[in-house]
């Protein structure tokens, strides 16, 4: 997926955005007047992704603070109100998933009961955006210098984290898991589909971003080398991240699995008196097979509590999506030693990740915006970039609602996904196509020196465009095949998500997320054609 | 008179085990690790922590009742386990083999359970009486939470930081402004002859070259 998709678009956004020295809307005005709904597009998916993007940061900014406390919040669920158990929902549910469910979100059962602004959320939020504005405040050169920062020290940490994933007990069981290929998996389109998805959201292909940074770039800078190291450091680092991961994935899925031989140790000696010891966990099989014997009636009694204990059941268990950073994580530190300092780090590396990500996007907001003499004349930059992050935070406010986080999935799932693919795919055809592979290469050659080789020109013109196309009717036949969409909600009664259908107005908002930022292209080269014609008109009249 | 002895021994053993059985009125299970809590410290059950435990009971019912009537002989204990639980009940002396209400000797035992706990070496967890529920205690809380404090003192570095920005910004923006009007308006007071664009003073010997066809002039003409 790397080598036929990631290197050749990222080298293709670069490129153009070297060549043409502008925002994405300029750079494909230039590329044919047709295509400037191409630009809009991209600002108008950026737009969207800052909107909900920077709600992760005031989630992150939530759980950092958190951590200065001993023991850690989610570490223990809290007591009931006469104080002689835990609170319910907490014991239905591991206390990691009560605090990121209760006391972070305190989501609402479903998506019509909005419910009122979290007021604590909506301070992490402001604070974040305000992180964000004092990155961006004086423009790109400013912006660099914080990147050297915020893309550095991730990588320190995820040293420290490797070092102690690798130290636990029964991270092997989690790297074991990892490297063994499971074919079967492997043999499921999906799994192939969310692999070149992947890609594209990694490099960050099709928001704008990666043109409006190349635009500022000397106009002999080697982006073909660039594109290169960058997306193989760029894979290098997702191989790595996934080992620290995983190790600490087999950490959590061996405690629990222990957790789990204990409970059932602890019911059976409860139960039948036995004498301490005697039940471990290696005799624990032939144990219970003897005392199914020996206490036929009893133990028929007490079979639905004793649960089978797996720890491929524990491996297996589905992780993804923002519940993962918070809920999963969360829970393999609290059981660490010193988990207040492998806390703080790890949700200070993931801020800094997602503080990266979000000045990828301001600018690819920004540059257009600051390119356009209208606006940029008028007000100096750094009230645009006030206006954008102020109006960014209302609107985010949505997300700290009770009901907000089924909303950030909306937006999550349905904003990027689909106009990204077909921006990309747009975005190559014109280059290869319309403004001509040949007339390309020698741009490319005038600017690096050296002309792109035979890999890159069938890249381009056949296989990138082939493999968007066929990811763009699985997702649109996976669509139409499952019907209704449907999403995850949380019950509070039974301590688990629950699938729900979207309600009339959510379907709406879906349709119209979709439908601006794809509707853009059109509409775009129709609003041009018709002002070509008008002019041409016009010139006629007047001659 | 031995015979009547012995008689009276069977009898009160018969009243003893019909009052202390498994679920009988007014008796609990108690249920005891001792390996879990102490792991290789742990003391072994016998007859002198059984001893230990009818004390510390007694001691519970008369600190409750606050009357002295309560002895160890009073606390019976049966069905001693290999897990270790037994079952215990509180007779009362002064009505004949009856036994305290179950009320008042689960209040007494709440009432004195982190003394019973700390004598065993155990806590709520390993020395459970099943019936008697335990009141856990409440996280320690500090007045203002934790977070609001590190919030605070995040958010007044980077509001700093972004006031001194914009400062400094506006700052250079007027110094430009400043620097160019002054520029202006000595431009204005000189009249300064401009070839090019540029003031004849700067187009100076030093960087210009004086072009030897027209610096001789007067040498092409003859001299009248």
């Amino acid at each position: 997926m790397l080598i036929a998709e990631g290197m050749p678009l990222l080298y293709l956004e670069l490129a153009v955005g070297q060549r043409m020295r502008q925002g994405s809307i300029g750079a494909w005005k230039i590329i044919s007047p047709y295509l400037c709904g191409v630009g809009v597009a991209s600002v108008v998916v950026s737009f969207f992704l800052s909107m909900y993007y920077n709600v992760i940061n005031a989630w992150a900014f939530w759980y950092l603070f958190h951590s200065f406390q001993d023991p850690l919040p989610w570490a223990t669920c809290p007591l009931n109100s006469n104080r002689t158990g835990y609170e319910e929902e907490c014991e239905k549910t591991s206390s990691t998933q009560y605090f990121w469910y209760r006391q972070t979100l305190n989501i609402a059962p479903s998506l019509e009961a909005s419910g009122s602004v979290q007021w604590e959320q909506a301070l992490c939020l402001t604070l974040a955006w305000l992180v964000v504005y004092l990155c961006i405040l004086r423009g790109t050169a400013s912006t660099g210098k914080v990147v050297y920062v915020t893309a550095s020290l991730p990588y320190c940490v995820l040293i420290i984290y490797l070092i102690r994933g690798l130290t636990l007990h029964g991270a092997v069981n989690g790297l074991v898991y990892m490297f063994t290929p499971k074919l079967e998996q492997l043999s499921n389109p999906k799994t192939w589909i969310s692999a070149a998805t992947q890609i594209f959201f990694s490099l960050g292909l099709g928001f704008g971003s990666l043109i409006a940074f190349a635009s500022y770039n000397e106009p002999s800078n080697n982006c073909q080398r660039h594109a290169v190291i960058v997306s193989l450091i760029n894979s290098t680092t997702s191989i790595f991240a996934s080992i620290v991961t995983f190790s600490i994935y087999g950490f959590k899925a061996t405690f629990n699995y222990e957790s789990c031989i204990n409970k059932v140790i602890l019911l059976l000696l409860n139960a039948f008196d036995l004498e301490e010891g005697s039940l471990t966990a290696d005799n624990l099989n032939e144990m219970k097979d003897h005392l199914m014997a020996t206490y036929p009636q009893e133990y028929a009694q007490l079979m639905p509590q004793i649960k089978n204990c797996s720890l491929e059941a524990e491996l297996d268990t589905a992780v993804q999506g923002t519940g993962l950073a918070f809920i999963v994580y969360s829970e393999a530190i609290k059981n660490m030693e010193v988990p207040q300092l492998y806390s703080v780090l790890y949700f200070f590396m993931l801020l800094m990740l997602g503080i990266g990500s979000m000045l990828g996007n301001t600018a690819a907001i920004l540059t257009p915006l600051t390119d356009s003499r209208a606006i940029a004349s008028r007000f100096p930059k750094e009230v645009i970039s006030g206006v954008v992050c102020f109006m960014n935070c209302i609107i985010g406010l949505i997300f700290t609602m009770e009901a907000g986080n089924y909303w950030f999935d909306i937006f999550n799932d349905y904003a990027a996904t689909l106009s990204l693919l077909l921006i990309v795919l747009v975005e190559t055809i014109a280059v290869c196509y319309i403004y001509g592979i040949r007339r390309f290469e020698k741009d490319l050659y005038t600017m690096i020196g050296c002309k792109p080789n035979w890999y890159w020109k069938i890249m381009w013109a056949f296989v990138s465009p082939l493999l968007i196309i066929s990811l763009f009717i699985f997702y649109l036949t996976d669509y139409i095949l499952t019907g209704t969409l449907q999403y995850q909600a949380w019950d509070a009664t039974q301590g688990q998500l629950v699938t729900k259908d979207y309600p009339g107005y959510a379907l709406a908002v879906i349709g119209l997320l979709v439908a601006s930022s794809t509707m853009c292209i059109p509409l775009g080269a129709l609003v041009t054609f018709v002002r070509k014609r008008l002019k041409r008109e016009r010139v006629s009249t007047v001659a | 008179m031995l015979r009547a002895l012995l008689l009276l021994v069977s009898v009160v053993a018969i009243a003893h085990a019909e009052l202390c059985k498994p679920d009988a009125q007014n008796a609990f299970k108690v249920r005891i690790s001792i390996k879990t809590a102490l792991g290789d410290n742990a003391y072994a059950w016998d007859a002198n922590e059984e001893y230990l435990f009818r004390a510390m009971v007694a001691f519970a019912m008369r600190r409750y009742s606050s009357k002295s009537t309560t002895q160890i002989s009073n606390v019976l204990l049966c069905n001693v386990t290999d897990r270790v639980s037994f079952w215990f009940v509180v007779t009362d002396s002064s009505k004949n083999v009856t036994t305290v209400p179950g009320s008042e000797v689960e209040a007494a035992i709440r009432m004195n359970r982190n003394r019973i706990n700390n004598a065993f070496l155990l806590s709520d967890k390993t020395l459970q009486f099943l019936k008697i529920t335990s009141t856990l205690s409440p996280p320690v809380e500090p007045s203002t939470p934790v977070w609001i404090i590190v919030f605070g003192v995040v958010l007044c570095l980077i509001v700093a930081g972004i006031v001194f920005l914009i400062v400094s910004g506006i700052q250079k923006h007027k110094k430009k402004n400043k620097e160019s009007t002054e520029r202006e308006n000595l431009e204005e007071k000189v009249e300064v002859t401009l070839e090019n664009g540029i003031p004849c003073e700067a187009l100076d010997l030093k960087a210009g070259h004086i072009n030897g066809v027209f610096a001789a002039d007067d040498e092409r003409f003859t001299s009248l």
